[in-house]
């Protein structure tokens, strides 16, 4: 077997176009998934129309000034803006295509929010318009914006909640505010309370006893609403948990995707297509006459793609994991125990397509023809199809072996996916269900 | 001529089925050393499943073959590897067969086949007679006692069946039993001492 594998080797050395592709196909497709995962989004041109002037951008609530235009800043921040005149010259942007979204500010914003404050009624709105053309795109700008929006609220509310508890403050406890451009010294109800106690402990007078009894409620209510308000400066606080063998950081999930499918791809067709050309080169009956079995055969070629397609699975890896940091170098052992083993089922498999297609190009194309299909069955989510149709492809997905390559890989890239045992014991199964296919399908090969 | 001496390949009633379809039936047959025997009838007589079962590549359906030595097969088209050199498919095939000194047997084949010069040369790269020369070279790799040959000249030229019939002559000469196919009743008579014919699947001896 030794001198088979030799020989395919160099074969393979020979062929500059099939190495070729063979090395070039995992570093393009390494440093696209690399830079993919560690660029942030584009921006997207979103046209802005803002009818407030410039004068108008602050306003004042209790003793704090508020800057909208600090706000916009920040809202601006993720998108490149495109600064339009009216309301109708941003629709119209939208509409030729040259924004992707556009915001519209109305004129009295400022006039929306005092009167909220001021009234509690109304809604401060702004207005947003999308283009439904490419819904992707709609949805990255959608969301884009509703992030920002999201901040600048938690801002604003922060801010205001702020003045509120400064006011409130300076209700109980008193002291200097600024009224009409004075500075005016505000008693305070605790300063009030001490003088009309004093009062009434000298009158004895009964209603001044209901005043100072007023006065104690009035600041234990305030006291209690303090730290309530001060609550509701932070409104949520998010707690994630990670349950253990559920998930798999998003990243490394990607690039165990990119890696299982360059290696499936490469393992399927160098198998198929070596095993088809040793019929179209008619050495295969010179072979089978004693010299090499077919046994031998199957496990020489199952062999070299699971070598060689486990060797461009981890250069991928090593080149994504300068990009992508989620990859745990600590765990390259188990990066190369499921890259062979991945391997070795795709191989097994590659084997049984050349022995069916019995010539190059259509093994070829019998191997593209499998591989497609056998992936995209795999990565559809149970819970997007109906309970028959998903059972029907789980069992799919059981018997090809992209699922448990994906599922092995992800693992050995992360460690956060259940156990990797299975994975490797269902993909070493495979590989001898196949295998021993191929031999069946062998015995008529030099026919 | 055979008679006296032992036959290197003796077959007893071989047939061979495809499905339903008879394609070798019964034949019975000797090859003894030094001689050249050529087997004809049209294309579909069952020449090539006859050689096929001789050389142990197919199975038989009925009957038996019994070989003293070791027993070199030439397939009908090249069976070599085109990526490879002259030099590389000989080793290789060498390395398989068990040859004790590959390098000693590749050298000699080389210089017998004429092809020293293009030993170097990758198989792809060679006219049509010299990759058969390459593909009759293996076959006689570790000195088999019979050669079988499909078809051997049908793809060469009259100069180069000239070239393959003196050089497959020598091995004759050294005692090698060789039987080969042929549609070509003329060719057939030319080289081989005796000629067996096929047709239907059933074998027979020929006349001149």
């Amino acid at each position: 077997m030794r001198w088979l594998l030799g020989k395919d080797l160099t074969i393979l050395k020979r062929s500059p176009l099939l190495t070729g592709i063979l090395v070039l196909y995992p570093v393009i497709l390494a440093l696209m998934i690399g830079f993919a995962l560690s660029s942030p989004p584009g921006k997207p041109k979103v046209a802005i129309y803002s009818g407030i002037h410039a004068g108008q951008a602050n306003m004042r609530l209790g003793g704090a000034k508020i800057d909208v235009g600090s706000y916009t800043h920040q809202l601006l921040a993720s998108i490149q803006p495109l600064p339009v005149k009216s309301s109708a010259a941003a629709v119209a942007a939208v509409r030729s295509g040259h924004a992707s979204a556009a915001i519209i500010v109305p004129a009295n914003l400022i006039d929306q929010v005092h009167q909220l404050l001021s009234q509690g009624v109304g809604q401060p709105s702004v207005r947003i318009v999308l283009n439904s053309r490419n819904p992707l795109e709609r949805d990255l700008v959608d969301s884009q914006i509703q992030t920002r929006i999201d901040q600048v609220e938690s801002a604003v509310s922060h801010q205001l909640l702020k003045a509120a508890l400064t006011d409130m403050n300076q209700v109980v406890n008193g002291g200097p505010i600024s009224f009409a451009g004075a500075s005016v010294n505000l008693m305070g109800l605790k300063q009030a309370r001490a003088i009309v106690a004093r009062a009434a402990a000298r009158t004895h007078d009964p209603g001044l006893s209901r005043v100072v009894s007023f006065a104690n409620l009035a600041i234990g209510g305030m006291s209690l609403a303090n730290p309530v308000l001060g609550q509701l400066q932070t409104p949520l606080a998010v707690q994630r948990q990670e349950l253990a063998g559920a998930s798999t950081p998003t990243a490394a999930y990607a690039v165990a995707i990119a890696a299982v499918v360059s290696e499936m791809f490469v393992a399927l067709l160098l198998a198929a297509a070596l095993l088809a050309a040793e019929r179209s080169e008619n050495v295969f009956s010179r072979l089978v006459r004693g010299l090499v079995s077919r046994t031998e055969i199957v496990a020489e070629k199952t062999l070299l793609a699971a070598a060689l397609s486990a060797l461009v699975t981890f250069v991928l890896a090593c080149v994504i994991s300068v990009f992508v940091p989620a990859l745990s170098w600590g765990r390259v052992e188990l990066w190369l125990a499921a890259a062979l083993c991945a391997g070795l089922a795709f191989g097994a498999l590659g084997v049984v397509l050349g022995a069916l297609a019995r010539e190059v190009a259509a093994a070829s194309l019998l191997a593209f023809g499998v591989a497609l299909p056998m992936a995209f069955i795999a990565l559809i989510p149970s819970s997007a199809v109906s309970g028959a149709l998903a059972g029907v492809l789980d069992v799919i997905s059981f018997v090809f072996p992209f699922r448990a390559a994906l599922e092995a890989v992800s693992n050995a890239f992360s460690g956060t996916s259940p156990a990797i045992g299975l994975p490797l014991v269902h993909l070493l199964v495979l590989a001898l269900i196949f295998g021993g296919l191929a031999r069946l399908l062998l015995r008529r090969f030099a026919a | 001529m055979g008679d006296s001496h032992a036959a290197v390949l003796s077959a007893t009633g071989l047939a061979h089925r495809y499905g339903d379809r008879v394609a070798v039936h019964d034949a019975d047959l000797s090859l003894y050393p030094g001689e050249l025997v050529a087997l004809t009838g049209p294309n579909g007589a069952g020449k090539t499943t006859l050689l096929s079962l001789l050389a142990g590549i197919l199975e038989p359906s009925g009957g038996s073959v019994a070989v003293s030595g070791r027993v070199g097969w030439v397939p009908q088209q090249p069976a070599l590897y085109a990526k490879l050199t002259v030099a590389e498919n000989l080793a290789l095939f060498a390395r398989l067969e068990n040859v004790p000194d590959v390098q000693k047997a590749v050298d000699a084949l080389l210089h017998q086949t004429g092809l020293w010069d293009r030993s170097d040369e990758q198989v792809g790269r060679l006219s049509g007679g010299n990759r058969q020369r390459v593909n009759v070279a293996i076959g006689l790799l570790g000195d088999p006692a019979v050669l079988l040959l499909d078809e051997p000249s049908a793809s060469l030229d009259p100069e180069q069946r000239e070239r393959l019939w003196s050089f497959v002559a020598g091995f004759v000469e050294a005692g090698t039993a060789v039987l080969f196919s042929t549609h070509d009743m003329a060719e057939a008579w030319r080289p081989a001492q005796r000629v067996l014919s096929m047709q239907d699947g059933a074998l027979s001896e020929a006349e001149r």
